[in-house]
């Protein structure tokens, strides 16, 4: 199948990246002036890769949605990025950190992509550092690591419980110098609603300018999008609020595939849903687990509070179940064996949909000062939202919607399938295969940014350097800007009774529990049919007020959830064409018999690649084969 | 709980504006403040009223887009929070809450609680990075740095740049803004070679964009989502004033 060729260079594992880098076209200086490239998303991804090709010299054009590139979700990363310094001298190598992302990711993530992402940590921490993040360090002065889940070596570097913002500010840093030296210019408070795509290549964008509500248009040799998840389908996950894939969605339209959309992680320690107002789910990082021990009552339902209940009458079960990993497990295991207490009856809280995490023993350990140092920021958030001090009693924790592993598919040059149209970060689908293990998506954000597709987009841009810009009053300019004209135009018209809220709330739960967690064939047929419903009312009954020629934030919102609903549908097609059980998609029909995923590799050992054949048409199933040639695939195994 | 809101509303920037008071008589004490008024805009839309608009993105407290003032304080009661955490259980039944945007001249209102906050990027752009390609850089190990060096410099970074500082300050002088930034260089070898050309144009950038003067009177601190602390402003300051008496201001860019 010529459509899916994933460009994955010959040779070794560990000399591909390096031999690919060296056949790669190059763009000379005075040509860099004339290309432009489009930068859609300002999270780790987008603002290192949108820094680093200004600094090339290219011209940059970025875009966010929000009123500064520094509010990008990246910010809200917590516990750490992962290298491969082996500067605890625990035995560390790019190959250990590629074998534990290929396992945590069940074997169905690409061996060459993931071995170039741990080959490229180490220049991630040093370029940070350069840069003036404030990591972690020892009293010596040298970097501080901590471990996370799925992993037996400390490699994860961190500041605080705020990683995520120090790493987002330090490319944000990046990015504004460049724009003060004029080589990157930056469209705040735009919202992304076409690509244009002119001879079969991607030359352009429309978007909806946020304050004034005029369409603009955008021209460039190539458009990448940095644009992230779509884990917002549950409506309550860990994401920001407006986090979607509506982009990822545009491109598909515009016949880029999308990979594994069933892939979505869930993140087993969340502050549990508090009530029915609530809007989001606010994430407790995984570098708790170093230190916290998960654990519920032995006895069904109990209600004592936790410090009456005596030790040998709490059941450890992560300790109990996977005695080598014990609490850091990978996040699908750690998130599927609490939802299995709660819904055994075992679980606390109100709801009895929580589990304890607990400080007790680390604290008695390490003394109170050695927690707040390393976690003080988390049990802060923690006991704010909840009231509750966690020094004094444990958290409580329950499992919530966090990472999408799947994405846009993209080759080896982080290329769609669309020509000159590119994919980075959490938008792309290529490195976490079936779960992403912690401490990762800022280290695949980065590294795509900083040091792969500034390489491998000039391979693509050295064949354009004779195509002048194309102007914004071709036609298809002019037909992108109809087309999304003609969507804001439909969904102001309904004039019916229900908002773009009401709506995401109701799919949200679809999503929840018809594709969340754990999945089986009837509730993903049963979901699909809901969504059609629910999405055939949203066109009748949606409800905006406001005008399109100002700011009008419903309108926003529903260009989003119109998205959500045909990228919902595309999560359940592709659980359901799954028949087996790898990583974070948990098929109830195959899993061993102490309930562990079952997978199947002779049918499935496939990337799942979705095209769009036309509106209320089925999408097209192509499959890219996994090979296994420097791992031996097996069953995970945590115990 | 039943309560009054009254809410600043300006259809675009060049609207005179005004309070509009609102009755809400089902809100909960189990609400975010921002949960609040999703509750208020659910029923303005259905009453084909436009929505308030105002800025949340993470909701969490990390991101910085919320900003609003809520009965005369940026973020309303509470210590080191954000509007995004702020739990309505800081409220009684029957209470009236006053919300207003930023008021600040380099802050102009954009629509109801919105307001244009891109000041705060062209500061940066004078000077809030460290001077260093992609690529060619040493080990991170190579240049140590104290523990508590490190650590001030995280209390310095952590500003989210909500602009709170800025709408507590009687004069909406952004230093802590500029400190933030300022400091965390300040403390790490990495931001030392430009270290005094950085808080010099910094602030220069902040005057020429018509923040006021700091007078210390702490309120940014006081009133600082993320607790950052006017020792920073402090070491701004020295910073400054070493770049004054080595006559920066007058080097080339």
């Amino acid at each position: 199948m010529a459509l899916l060729d994933s460009k994955i260079p010959e040779g070794p594992l560990a000399e591909k990246w390096k031999k690919h880098k060296d056949s790669l076209k190059l763009v000379s200086p005075a040509n860099k002036k004339k290309l432009d490239i489009i930068m859609v998303g300002t999270g780790v991804a987008g603002a290192a890769a949108a820094a680093s090709l200004g600094q090339m010299g290219y011209n940059v054009k970025v875009f966010c949605y929000q009123d500064s590139p520094r509010r990008a979700h990246s910010v809200a990363a917590q516990g750490g990025i992962n290298a491969t310094k082996n500067y605890r001298n625990d035995n560390d190598s790019d190959y250990r950190l590629f074998y534990d992302m290929i396992k945590g990711g069940d074997f169905r993530a690409r061996e060459a992509n993931v071995y170039r992402a741990a080959e490229v940590s180490n220049n991630i921490i040093d370029q940070l550092t350069a840069q003036g993040v404030p990591f972690a360090r020892e009293y010596g002065g040298t970097l501080a690591t901590r471990s996370f889940g799925g992993v037996q070596v400390s490699r994860t570097f961190y500041a605080s419980g705020q990683t995520g913002q120090q790493v987002l500010l330090g490319s944000y840093s990046a990015l504004k110098r460049e724009i003060a030296k004029g080589t990157v210019t930056m469209y705040e408070r735009r919202q992304m609603l076409e690509i244009v795509v002119k001879d079969g290549k991607a030359r352009g964008i429309v978007c909806r300018n946020l304050v004034t509500g005029e369409m603009e248009r955008y021209s460039a040799h190539a458009v990448v999008l940095a644009t992230g998840g779509y884990g917002t389908i549950y409506f309550l996950s860990t994401l920001a609020v407006n986090s979607s894939g509506a982009a990822a969605y545009a491109a598909y339209k515009k016949g880029a595939l999308f990979a594994n959309p069933s892939f979505i992680q869930i993140h087993p320690s969340s502050i549990p849903q508090l009530n029915d107002y609530q809007s989001k789910l606010t994430l407790m990082s995984e570098s708790l687990r170093n230190d916290g021990r998960v654990w519920v009552p032995k006895q069904k339902n109990d209600k004592r509070a936790p410090g009456d209940i005596p030790r040998e009458e709490r059941d450890y079960y992560l300790e109990r179940r996977y005695p080598a990993f014990g609490n850091l497990v990978p996040r699908d295991i750690g998130a599927r064996a609490a939802k299995e207490r709660c819904d055994a009856g075992y679980g606390v809280g109100e709801t009895g949909y929580a589990v304890y995490l607990d400080f007790e023993d680390a604290i008695k350990e390490q003394g109170e000062k050695a927690i707040r140092d390393k976690y003080g920021n988390l049990f802060d958030l923690y006991r704010k939202i909840t009231g509750e001090n966690p020094y004094k009693q444990p958290m409580k924790i329950y499992p919530a919607g966090h990472y999408t592993m799947g994405g846009l598919w993209v080759d080896y040059n982080l290329m769609t399938t669309v020509p000159g149209l590119f994919a980075i970060g959490e938008a792309n689908f290529s490195d976490h295969g079936a779960n992403r293990l912690g401490a990762s998506s800022l280290m695949q954000g980065s590294g795509d940014g900083y040091f792969i597709l500034p390489y491998t987009i000039g391979d693509y841009l050295a064949d354009e350097i004779k195509n002048p810009r194309l102007p914004i009053d071709d036609p298809e300019f002019e037909k992108a800007e109809k087309e999304a004209r003609e969507r804001i135009d439909r969904l102001m018209n309904i004039n019916g009774t229900t908002t773009p809220l009401a709506f995401h709330k109701e799919l949200g739960k679809i999503m929840w529990n018809h594709g969340g967690m754990t999945r089986n064939e009837q509730g993903l047929k049963e979901g699909l049919k809901m969504v059609n419903e629910v999405e055939e009312r949203f066109y009748k009954d949606l409800k905006i007020s406001g005008s399109t020629g100002s700011m009008n934030q419903p309108l926003e919102k529903a260009l989003r959830v119109a998205a959500s609903f045909e990228i919902s549908r595309l999560m359940l097609r592709d659980a359901l064409n799954r028949e087996e059980s790898c990583g974070a998609h948990f098929r109830e029909e195959y899993q061993t018999e102490d309930g562990e995923a079952l997978r199947n590799d002779d049918e499935y050992m496939y990337v799942a690649a979705w095209e769009y054949a036309g509106d209320n048409k089925e999408p097209k199933l192509h499959k890219e084969p996994l090979n296994y040639k420097y791992v031996t695939v097996k069953q995970r195994s945590y115990k | 709980m039943k309560l009054i809101l009254k809410i600043w509303r300006q259809a675009s920037p060049k609207d005179e504006g005004g309070f509009q008071t609102y009755h809400l008589d089902d809100a909960s004490q189990d609400m975010t403040f921002l949960e609040l008024l999703d509750a208020l805009n659910e029923k303005l839309i259905v009453e084909d009223q436009d929505p308030v608009a105002f800025e949340h993105d993470c909701r969490e407290g990390i991101c910085g887009s919320c900003a609003m003032m809520i009965n005369g304080r940026p973020h309303g009661p509470g210590e080191e929070t954000t509007t995004c955490q702020l739990n309505m259980k800081a409220f009684r039944d029957g209470d009236t809450i006053i919300v207003e945007p930023w008021r600040a001249r380099a802050f102009p209102v954009i629509k109801d609680l919105v307001v244009d906050r891109s000041a705060f990027e062209k500061i940066m752009e004078a000077g809030g990075f460290v001077d260093v390609d992609v690529s060619a850089v040493p080990d991170a190990n190579t240049y140590p740095v104290a523990r508590r060096d490190a650590e001030e410099a995280f209390d310095a970074a952590e500003c989210i740049g909500c602009g709170a500082c800025v709408a507590a300050c009687k004069n909406s002088s952004a230093m802590l803004f500029v400190a933030g930034k300022v400091s965390q260089y300040a403390l790490l070898p990495q931001g030392q070679m430009e270290g005094l050309q950085r808080a010099w144009n910094m602030v220069a950038k902040m005057d020429e964009l018509g923040f006021g003067s700091c007078t210390n009177t702490g309120a940014c601190e006081a009133e600082c989502p993320k607790g950052v602390s006017l020792a920073h402003i402090a070491r701004l300051n020295r910073q400054f004033l070493k770049a004054g008496f080595k006559k920066v201001g007058e080097e080339k860019n």
